[in-house]
C-alpha cells in the first residue's frame, strides 16, 4: 500500500466543531500538551533572545507594517506590474477568484504536461484550497517534501502549527510513521537518522519528478520577483530540478520593491524559527533561461481575501507574513494546539483570518478563542493588532446574532442587554446590587463560598469557587464614611 | 491633589476593601480623595464580549462623570486600557466628535493606581508595613497596555516587612481574560492551573496584582484546591500600617 | 485549455482576473490612495570597521559549522588543493568564470558543461564565488553569474566550497540589498540545510550540502 497517497482532507472551517468543544478533547492529550509547551517554549526562548539583541527591532517593526499596509492599499496596482514583470521575465500569472479555480488551473497545466506526480514545497495556502486531496482525486500524487509536512502526510495527520506544523509530535512518533511507511522497522528514533531516512526517501523524488508545486512568502511588484524563505533545502529542490513549477501565492503576498526585503528578511527568520537568517532564501522572476524550470506559473488566489479586504479594521489581518510568532506566544493555543482552531491557520492570526474568510458565516467561535491578553501583537513583526480585530470581530458575530429571532432567547444577550440597562443609570445600579445580595441572603447562610452556580456562570465553579457577595459595596461605605 | 475615584463595578460590588485601602493609601499621602455616585461602569466587558453598541452609552457616561475630574485614580489597568485603546476608537466609530474631544481631554487625566503614585504622585515609599511572603502577578493589561512595568514591584520593595518573591512566567496570562472564562471554561482552567502553579511554587502566603478580576480567578481555584494562599490587591498591601494591618 | 477553465467557472464575458481586480478596487474604495511613506529608522549601514565586520562574518559562519580560513588571494589555489584533499574530494564542479588560477592541479574538475542532475548528484563537491556575505547573519549570496553558476551547481553536491573577498562582505542586510543586482535571481545561504521539525532538535544537512568552507580572503 502507497501510505503517501493518503490525503486526510485539510480542516474545514464550515464543519469544524466550535472551538471549546474541540479544545476539551486536544487539553486531554497529554504527549501533545508536552510537545506543544516544549517546542514554544523553545522558539520563544530563541526569538527573544535575538529580538533583544536587535536595538532597532521596533523600527523593523514599524517598517515592516508600513510596508504591508501600503502592499494592501493599492493592491491591485502591485499585483498588476508583478504580472507585467514576471510575464516579461517568460512566466504566466493565473488568476483564481476561489479554491476551486486554483484547483482547476494547476489541474490542468499539470495535465499539459503529463504529470501523475508533484513535488511540494510546505505551502499553507495549497492546504487552505485542499490541493493535495483535490489532485489524489484526479490521479495526481503529491509528494510533500518539507520534512513535518512528510511526517503529516506519511502519518496522515493535519499541521498544527504555521511554520513548525508537525510540531505536536515526538521522536516516538516520528519514528513509527517513518518506520512502517519507508519499510525501516530498524530505524532509530534518534532525530539525526529520521533526517537522513526523509533526504534519502525524498532524494530520489526529487531527482525523479519533473513538476513542482509551492506556494511564496513573497512576490515583488516592482521586479516580478517570487521569494522562498525555507531552512532544508527541499524548497531550492523543487526550484531548480524540474521542469514546471507552479507557485500558488494569496494576492495579499505582493510587496512594492526589492528592497522591502531587506526588512521582512530581518523579521520573518527571528520571528519564526528564532534565527538571524534562515539557511535558505530564493529570489527569482519567471524563467531563467539555462538554470531551472522552463515553465514556471504563479496562480493569483483570493478566496475570500478581497473580503477581509473591505473591512476596516480586519484588513490588518492581511498583513500577516506567516511567521507564527504569534501562535508560539499564545497561552491559548499553548494549551490546545493548533487542531482545536479547526482551520489550517491555527493560533491567534488564524482565530482573526479563517472567520473573515469564511465572510463571519462559519469559525464564529474562534474570534472568543483568546483572553486578549496581547501577548500575540506585542511579538508580531507586522504589528498586526491581534486583540483589536479579535474584538471587532466578536462584535460582527453578535451584530448577525441581532438580527435573529433566536438571539431574544440566548442567555448570553439577555445578560448582556439587562447589564447594559443596569449600568445606564447609577440608582438602578445600586438597587440591583442590592437586590443580589438580599438574592444571595436567601440561597446561602453565612460567608461560605460558591462552589457551584447555574446557568452559564456553572462553567466558571467546574473547577474555581467564587466568594459571596460582601455584606456592604465599596459606595455604601463611602457614603456611610462621609455621613459619619 | 483632588483625586476623583473610579472604583470599578466588580470592584464596587465584589472587593470594596480595595477601594477603600485606595482611599487610606491616597489619604495618608495627604490627598482628597472624591468619589462621583452617577459612577457605574466603563463598558469593558460589553465591549470586549462583541456588544460594542452597548459600550458606547457607558463608555459616554465615564467621560462626561469625569470630565472636570483633576486626576481620576482607576484601581484596575483592564479598565484603563479599555478606556485608553478603546474610548477614542468607540467615539469615532459612533462618529461622536463631542465625546472624541471629551476623550481627549481627559485621557491625560486617567490612571491607574499605581502608575498615579509612582507616575504621577512620584512616590513609592507609602509608609506600608505588610509583613508577609509576597509575590507580584503582572496583568496582561498591566503588563501590555499599561506598560506598568517595575512601577508596583517598586511600591512592594518599600513595603517594611515584605518579603516580595518572583513568580515564574510573570508574562504568561491567568486565563481570566472576562467572558473567555466561561465561554472557553476548559482552556481558561488549563491556562489558569499553570499560573496556580507558578503561584504555589513561590511559596508566598498572599499573591498581589493590579486587577482584582485575575486575583479573583486565581483565588477561585487556589480556594477550591485548599492552597493556603490569599490574593490581594496592590492597594491592600500598601495600605497596611503597624496599627492597621492590610 | 485553462483559459476555458476560467470561462466556465466566471460565465463569459468577465475573467477571474478582472473579477479580483474589481473586488480589489471595491474593497479599497476608500483606503486606496498616494504611497504611503515607509519610515525606514532601521539601521541601514554599518556600526562597525571592517576589520569587525570581516571577524563577525567569520564567527557567523563558524556557528552554522562552517570552516572558515582566511588567506591571502594568492594562496587560493594551494589552501583549496589542501582542503579539497584532506577532505578526499576528488571530482569538483565548477561554474564557467570561475578563475583557473584558483583551481590547483591534481584534481578532477568538471566544467558545467549543462551536467545533468545524475552527474552533480554524484560528485564530490563544488567550488563556487559569491556576490557578496552578509556578517550580522552569517549570509553568503550568490547571483548566479560568473564564478557563480546554475543555481543547482550549490544545491545537489553534498559539498561546497565557497571563495569570498573580504571587500565582498557587509554588516547589515540592507546594506546587501544595496548591492544586489534586483533583476538576477538570488539565493541568500546562511549555514548548511537545516531542520528543527523533530522536537525543535536542530539537525543540520537535510537536502542541501552538508559541508561548507569558506575561503575569505583578505587582499
Amino acid at each position: 500500500m502507497n501510505l503517501v497517497q493518503l490525503n486526510p482532507p485539510s480542516p474545514d472551517p464550515k464543519t469544524a466543531p466550535p472551538f471549546p468543544a474541540a479544545a476539551k478533547i486536544d487539553l486531554r492529550d497529554t504527549q501533545l500538551r508536552r510537545n506543544i509547551a516544549r517546542a514554544t517554549d523553545t522558539i520563544q526562548r530563541k526569538r527573544a533572545a535575538l529580538v533583544e539583541e536587535k536595538k532597532d527591532w521596533q523600527a523593523l517593526r514599524d517598517a515592516g507594517a508600513a510596508i504591508r499596509r501600503e502592499a494592501l492599499r493599492n493592491l491591485d496596482g502591485y499585483l498588476l506590474q508583478f504580472e507585467d514583470r514576471f510575464q516579461a521575465a517568460g512566466g504566466t500569472v493565473h488568476w483564481a477568484a476561489n479554491a476551486a479555480e486554483a484547483n482547476r488551473v494547476a489541474l490542468d497545466i499539470l495535465r499539459e504536461h503529463d504529470a501523475r506526480e508533484v513535488i511540494k514545497i510546505k505551502s499553507m495556502t495549497t492546504a487552505e484550497i485542499g490541493m493535495n486531496e483535490y489532485l489524489a482525486q484526479h490521479n495526481v500524487t503529491a509528494h510533500e517534501t518539507d520534512l513535518a509536512e512528510l511526517i503529516l502526510q506519511l502519518g496522515g495527520d493535519q499541521p498544527s502549527h504555521i511554520v513548525v506544523p508537525a510540531l505536536h509530535k515526538n521522536r516516538q512518533q516520528v519514528r513509527e510513521i517513518f518506520a512502517r511507511s519507508m519499510g525501516l522497522p530498524g530505524l532509530s528514533d534518534d532525530p539525526e537518522a529520521l533526517t537522513a531516512a526523509a533526504r534519502q526517501y525524498l532524494r530520489e523524488k526529487f531527482l525523479r519528478v519533473k513538476t513542482a508545486i509551492c506556494g511564496a512568502n513573497f512576490l515583488i511588484a516592482e521586479t516580478g520577483g517570487v521569494t522562498i524563505v525555507e531552512s532544508e533545502g527541499n524548497g531550492r529542490m523543487c526550484l531548480t530540478l524540474p521542469e514546471t513549477l507552479i507557485a500558488i501565492v494569496g494576492i495579499e503576498k505582493v510587496i512594492p520593491r526589492f528592497a522591502d526585503l531587506e526588512v521582512l528578511l530581518q523579521t520573518l527568520p527571528r520571528s519564526a524559527t528564532g534565527e538571524r537568517m534562515n539557511p535558505y532564501n530564493s529570489i527569482w522572476s519567471g524563467v531563467i533561461p539555462g538554470d531551472g524550470p522552463k515553465n514556471m506559473h504563479v496562480v493569483l488566489l483570493d478566496n475570500g481575501r478581497t473580503r477581509v479586504l473591505r473591512d476596516g479594521i480586519g484588513r490588518q489581518t492581511l498583513q500577516c507574513i506567516r511567521c507564527g510568532a504569534c501562535q508560539n506566544a499564545c497561552p491559548v493555543y499553548r494549551q490546545t494546539g493548533g487542531h482545536a482552531y479547526g482551520s489550517v491557520y491555527a493560533g491567534p492570526i488564524g482565530a482573526i483570518l479563517t472567520p473573515q474568510l469564511e465572510d463571519m458565516r462559519h469559525a464564529q467561535s474562534l474570534p472568543y478563542a483568546s483572553s486578549l491578553c496581547g501577548a500575540c501583537y506585542e511579538v508580531c513583526p507586522v504589528k498586526i493588532n491581534i486583540p483589536e480585530v479579535l474584538v471587532h470581530l466578536r462584535a460582527r458575530v453578535v451584530d448577525r446574532g441581532r438580527r435573529k429571532l433566536a438571539s431574544l432567547f440566548d442567555q448570553e444577550r439577555a445578560g448582556m442587554m439587562m447589564m447594559a440597562a443596569i449600568f445606564a443609570s447609577s440608582r438602578r445600579y445600586e438597587a440591583a446590587q442590592r437586590l443580589a445580595r438580599t438574592a444571595q441572603r436567601t440561597v446561602r447562610h453565612g460567608d461560605a463560598w460558591y462552589h457551584w452556580l447555574p446557568g452559564m456562570a456553572g462553567r466558571w465553579t467546574e473547577t474555581r469557587d467564587l466568594a459571596p457577595l460582601p455584606q456592604e459595596t465599596f459606595r455604601e461605605w463611602w457614603q456611610q464614611r462621609r455621613r459619619s | 491633589m483632588r483625586i476623583a475615584l473610579f472604583i470599578t463595578c466588580y470592584n464596587d460590588t465584589l472587593f470594596p476593601r480595595t477601594g477603600q485601602s485606595v482611599v487610606r493609601v491616597l489619604e495618608r499621602l495627604g490627598h482628597t480623595v472624591e468619589f462621583p455616585l452617577e459612577q457605574t461602569c466603563c463598558g469593558q466587558m460589553h465591549f470586549n464580549t462583541g456588544y460594542a453598541r452597548e459600550a458606547y452609552p457607558l463608555a459616554k457616561r465615564f467621560v462626561e462623570i469625569f470630565a472636570d475630574a483633576e486626576t481620576v485614580c482607576i484601581p484596575s489597568s483592564s479598565c484603563v486600557a479599555m478606556i485608553r485603546e478603546y474610548y477614542p476608537a468607540l467615539a469615532r466609530e459612533n462618529e461622536d466628535a463631542g465625546m472624541a474631544a471629551a476623550v481627549d481631554s481627559l485621557l491625560p487625566r486617567v490612571f491607574e493606581f499605581s502608575e498615579l503614585l509612582v507616575d504621577a504622585l512620584g512616590v513609592t515609599d507609602v509608609g506600608a508595613y505588610f509583613p508577609h511572603r509576597v509575590t507580584y502577578h503582572a496583568s496582561c493589561h498591566g503588563l501590555r497596555s499599561l506598560h506598568l512595568g517595575d512601577k508596583p514591584l517598586r511600591l512592594l520593595r518599600a513595603v517594611r516587612g515584605l518579603e516580595l518573591v518572583p513568580l515564574e512566567g510573570l508574562e504568561q496570562c491567568c486565563g481570566f481574560g472576562g467572558t473567555f472564562a466561561v465561554k472557553n471554561a476548559d482552556v481558561s482552567a488549563a491556562m489558569l492551573t499553570e499560573k496556580t502553579r507558578a503561584v504555589l511554587n513561590t511559596r508566598a502566603e498572599v499573591c498581589t496584582a493590579c486587577d482584582n478580576s485575575c486575583l479573583m480567578h486565581m483565588q477561585g481555584m487556589l480556594h477550591r484546591q485548599f492552597a493556603g494562599v490569599r490574593t490581594l490587591h496592590l492597594a491592600e498591601v500598601l495600605a497596611g500600617t503597624e496599627d492597621v494591618l492590610g | 485549455m485553462v483559459a476555458a477553465t476560467e470561462a466556465i467557472v466566471n460565465g463569459p464575458g468577465m475573467s477571474s482576473r478582472e473579477r479580483v481586480l474589481e473586488r480589489i478596487a471595491k474593497a479599497n474604495s476608500k483606503a486606496a490612495g498616494v504611497p504611503e511613506s515607509i519610515p525606514r529608522g532601521y539601521d541601514c549601514g554599518s556600526t562597525q570597521s571592517t576589520d569587525e565586520t570581516v571577524a563577525l562574518f567569520e564567527r557567523r559562519l563558524q556557528d552554522y559549522d562552517a570552516r572558515v580560513f582566511r588567506i591571502r588571494s594568492n594562496e587560493i589555489a594551494a589552501r583549496a588543493a589542501e582542503i579539497l584533499q584532506s577532505g578526499h574530494r576528488q571530482r569538483i564542479v565548477v561554474p564557467d568564470g570561475l578563475p583557473t588560477a584558483w583551481r590547483p592541479a591534481g584534481l578532477a574538475w568538471i566544467p558545467d558543461d549543462e551536467l545533468s542532475i545524475d552527474v552533480l548528484n554524484a560528485v564530490d563537491g563544488v567550488m563556487t564565488g559569491a556576490t557578496l556575505g552578509v556578517a550580522v547573519s552569517g549570509s553568503i549570496v550568490l547571483q548566479h553569474g560568473p564564478a557563480e553558476g546554475r543555481r543547482v551547481l550549490t544545491l545537489l553536491p553534498d559539498y561546497h566550497l565557497c571563495v569570498i573577498q573580504a571587500a565582498q562582505v557587509v554588516e547589515t542586510l540592507p546594506e546587501a540589498f544595496a548591492r544586489l543586482d534586483s533583476a538576477r535571481p538570488v539565493t541568500f545561504f546562511s549555514g548548511p540545510s537545516a531542520t528543527a521539525d523533530i522536537e525543535m532538535t536542530r539537525i543540520k544537512g537535510v537536502h542541501g550540502p552538508r559541508f561548507l568552507d569558506v575561503l575569505l580572503v583578505e587582499d
